[in-house]
């Protein structure tokens, strides 16, 4: 019961003018992301960090998660009106929430939307009041051993998981672990891998490759695409979403398998896309009107909106108890409370009671509040979209630019956004994926030293991972994640050779 | 969408190993960089090269796979046509030069003259409407930045004339 005490306690610091003040800007700002190409969750946040280090912490991680909630609800106004998805989770969305709006049903579409999306977080939200502390007081036994295991399932999952091709997400996430080694060690106090280079001292920061990666390369992908938005108006009233409402909970059943799939999807880092992919498909295969999915089936929206916005909140549960980001844009905010002097991980429930419990708060009242905004200004929101690309794009590259100055007031961290940021639109372009990548730099040094001191423990003995039941375990499974294709393949096989 | 036929660029798969030689040249140099750092242990235990080093192994090794991979599945697609590579680089090239302008002229006069380059350009706006957009936004900027959120910003002689 103590757990409801403190989220009670939390509710009273989420609902202090200030913090509702900044929620809302938060919600705003993130739709806004949400719907303009080349800003999106991560990035958009990580150029908006600079403008709360002179916050409270607990006010900043509110308004900083509100971006990334309103993001998500952003997504969908685009992919529904326009048949562009402003965010990559919200591709499933388009597939029937766009003829939807071409059957003159947008408005329909759009409240089933934001209503799944707000279903979804709620849902997550809750499984995190739960399970977040547990995990965290789990976790506050760890060793260094069992730290690194931590560490390696989170990336084999990547490996294993990811529908890219496993060499590349290796490639990436390697790439990611030498840049984050750059500049300083911080066990031995000796400079490497800088080759003489003074800018290199601090190694590479993480917000500069995130905006660099995803806000500039995604609007030179955007410019190669020669995009034009063309679409129809946004109308929602009353009337439209009650009666939108009085349909919903046909789809109970849908909703909840969705649920589960986006938490699930969301904690393991997976993320939010695949997600909304996986739920689209398996909801197309068990609907009774399955075959109508793809023409405009209300069913077709709630699925993936559901497990995106379910994934989406969820990735914050590891990084809040654990200190390991399931997303990018949850690896952003981790940056964010290591900025405000904060350590992440499970001390967190210990020594920040406030900060927590002010944050789960907060994703409670920013979700409704986020439900109500999109509500209430799809117009506004669909209007910035008519606005043409070729004013929209030089001014985000400003953006960019000012968020990456700020970050450490360094012009130098501009070029290197430019260098990203062609770097982005090149793996974009080959299929390498950039989550891997951005969480390897932030977390590289975490698990390096994970890894040095485990060593050190056990003098240089690779045993040590495998010493104790609960270290094993993660390792083990760590390793099926890892060659979790392989062994999915063989299964089948197998199983194909009994019949 | 390139099925016209009059579509020509570079192949895909040629860029693709590019990137991925890259990558490996990557790969390499973080092998050299921890090998001059020290990879064996030392007296505080595994020298400041040793986990930098596998991660350059691991680089060089899966960068092979990927050129292998990469090599045999050629699809003969294009990485984009010359048309879509020239809309690319007319954002590349002047934010490359915004980029290097911005130690010199300061934030802002760049901004103004980049936005509005931008929008004649590649938008063919109106002078006015420029003018509106250029002007505009870096004074936004510098309220809700320096004024409100009190984040310093990069300035040049302009600003130091305008005392700002």
């Amino acid at each position: 019961m103590e757990e409801l005490a403190n989220l009670f306690h939390g509710f009273a610091v989420a609902l202090q003018p200030f913090n509702i003040m900044v929620m809302l800007l938060g919600i705003v700002l993130g739709v806004i992301i949400g719907v303009l190409p080349g800003l999106g969750g991560a990035n958009g946040v990580a150029i908006l960090l600079p403008l709360t280090f002179s916050m409270p912490p607990t006010s900043a991680i509110i308004m900083l998660s509100c971006i990334y909630w309103g993001a998500l609800f952003g997504g969908a106004i685009t992919s529904i009106l326009f048949n562009i998805p402003g965010e990559p989770w919200s591709v499933a969305t388009t597939f029937d929430g766009y003829p939807m709006a071409q059957q003159g049903k947008a408005g329909e579409a759009l409240t089933a939307a934001f209503t799944s999306s707000f279903v979804g977080a709620l849902f997550a939200v809750m499984m995190i009041t739960v399970v977040a502390p547990l995990v965290a007081s789990f976790a506050l036994q760890f060793g260094p051993a069992e730290k690194f295991a931590v560490y390696f399932l989170a990336f084999c999952s990547f490996v294993g998981l990811s529908k890219e091709p496993p060499f590349k997400t290796v490639a990436a996430m390697m790439i990611g672990f030498a840049l984050a080694a750059v500049g300083l060690d911080s066990i031995t106090g000796q400079l490497r891998l800088t080759f003489g280079i003074t800018e290199l001292l601090n190694g590479f920061d993480f917000l500069i490759a995130v905006i660099g990666l995803f806000g500039i390369g995604e609007i030179l992908l955007t410019m190669e695409e020669g995009l034009s938005f063309r679409g129809g108006n946004a109308k929602i009233n009353l009337r439209v979403v009650l009666h939108t409402w009085k349909e919903m909970p046909a789809y109970w059943l849908t909703s909840l398998r969705s649920c589960l799939i986006g938490c699930w999807m969301g904690i393991t880092p997976a993320g939010a896309t695949p997600a909304s992919f996986m739920s689209y498909g398996i909801a197309k295969r068990l609907s009774r009107r399955g075959k109508n999915f793809g023409h405009g089936e209300i069913e077709g929206v709630v699925a993936p909106e559901t497990a995106a916005h379910a994934a989406g909140t969820a990735a914050l549960l590891p990084m809040l108890s654990l200190g390991v980001p399931g997303s990018p844009t949850a690896a952003v905010l981790l940056g964010g409370l290591l900025i405000w002097g904060l350590q992440p991980g499970p001390m967190l429930f210990v020594e920040q009671k406030e900060f927590v419990w002010g944050l789960i708060a907060s994703m409670y009242l920013g979700n409704l509040a986020g439900l109500l905004v999109v509500l209430t200004c799809v117009p506004i929101f669909a209007a910035i979209l008519r606005v043409p690309f070729s004013i929209i794009a030089p001014l985000i590259l400003v953006l960019c630019a000012i968020g990456a100055y700020s970050v450490h007031s360094s012009t130098f961290d501009v070029v290197m956004m430019l260098v990203f940021g062609v770097l982005g639109y090149l793996f974009k372009k080959c299929g390498y994926p950039l989550a891997p990548l951005v969480l390897a730099i932030v977390l590289g040094d975490k698990a390096e030293e994970a890894f040095r001191q485990s060593l050190l423990g056990s003098q240089g003995s690779l045993a040590v991972f495998f010493a104790n039941g609960l270290v094993g375990t993660i390792m083990v499974l760590g390793l099926v994640a890892l060659f979790w294709s392989a062994i999915n393949q063989g299964w089948s096989r197998l199983r194909g050779a009994a019949a | 969408m390139s099925s016209q036929g009059r579509s020509a660029g570079p192949s895909h798969r040629a860029v693709e190993l590019g990137v991925t030689l890259a990558i490996a040249l990557f790969g390499i140099i973080v092998i050299v960089g921890s090998v001059k750092a020290g990879i064996n242990w030392g007296a505080e235990g595994p020298r400041a090269g040793f986990f930098p080093f596998y991660v350059g192994l691991f680089i060089v090794a899966s960068s092979a796979m990927n050129f292998r991979n990469t090599l045999r599945e050629d699809d003969g697609g294009l990485f984009a046509e010359w048309t879509q590579l020239r809309q690319v680089m007319s954002v590349v090239v002047p934010t490359a030069i915004y980029v290097g302008a911005l130690p010199f002229t300061g934030l802002y006069l760049a901004s103004m003259i980049f936005i509005a380059w931008f929008m004649r350009w590649l938008g063919k706006y109106g002078w006015l409407t420029v003018a509106v957009v250029a002007i505009g936004m870096p004074v936004v900027t510098y309220l809700i930045f320096e004024r409100w959120f009190m984040v310093p910003l990069p300035k040049g002689p302009v600003e130091e004339w305008l005392g700002l």
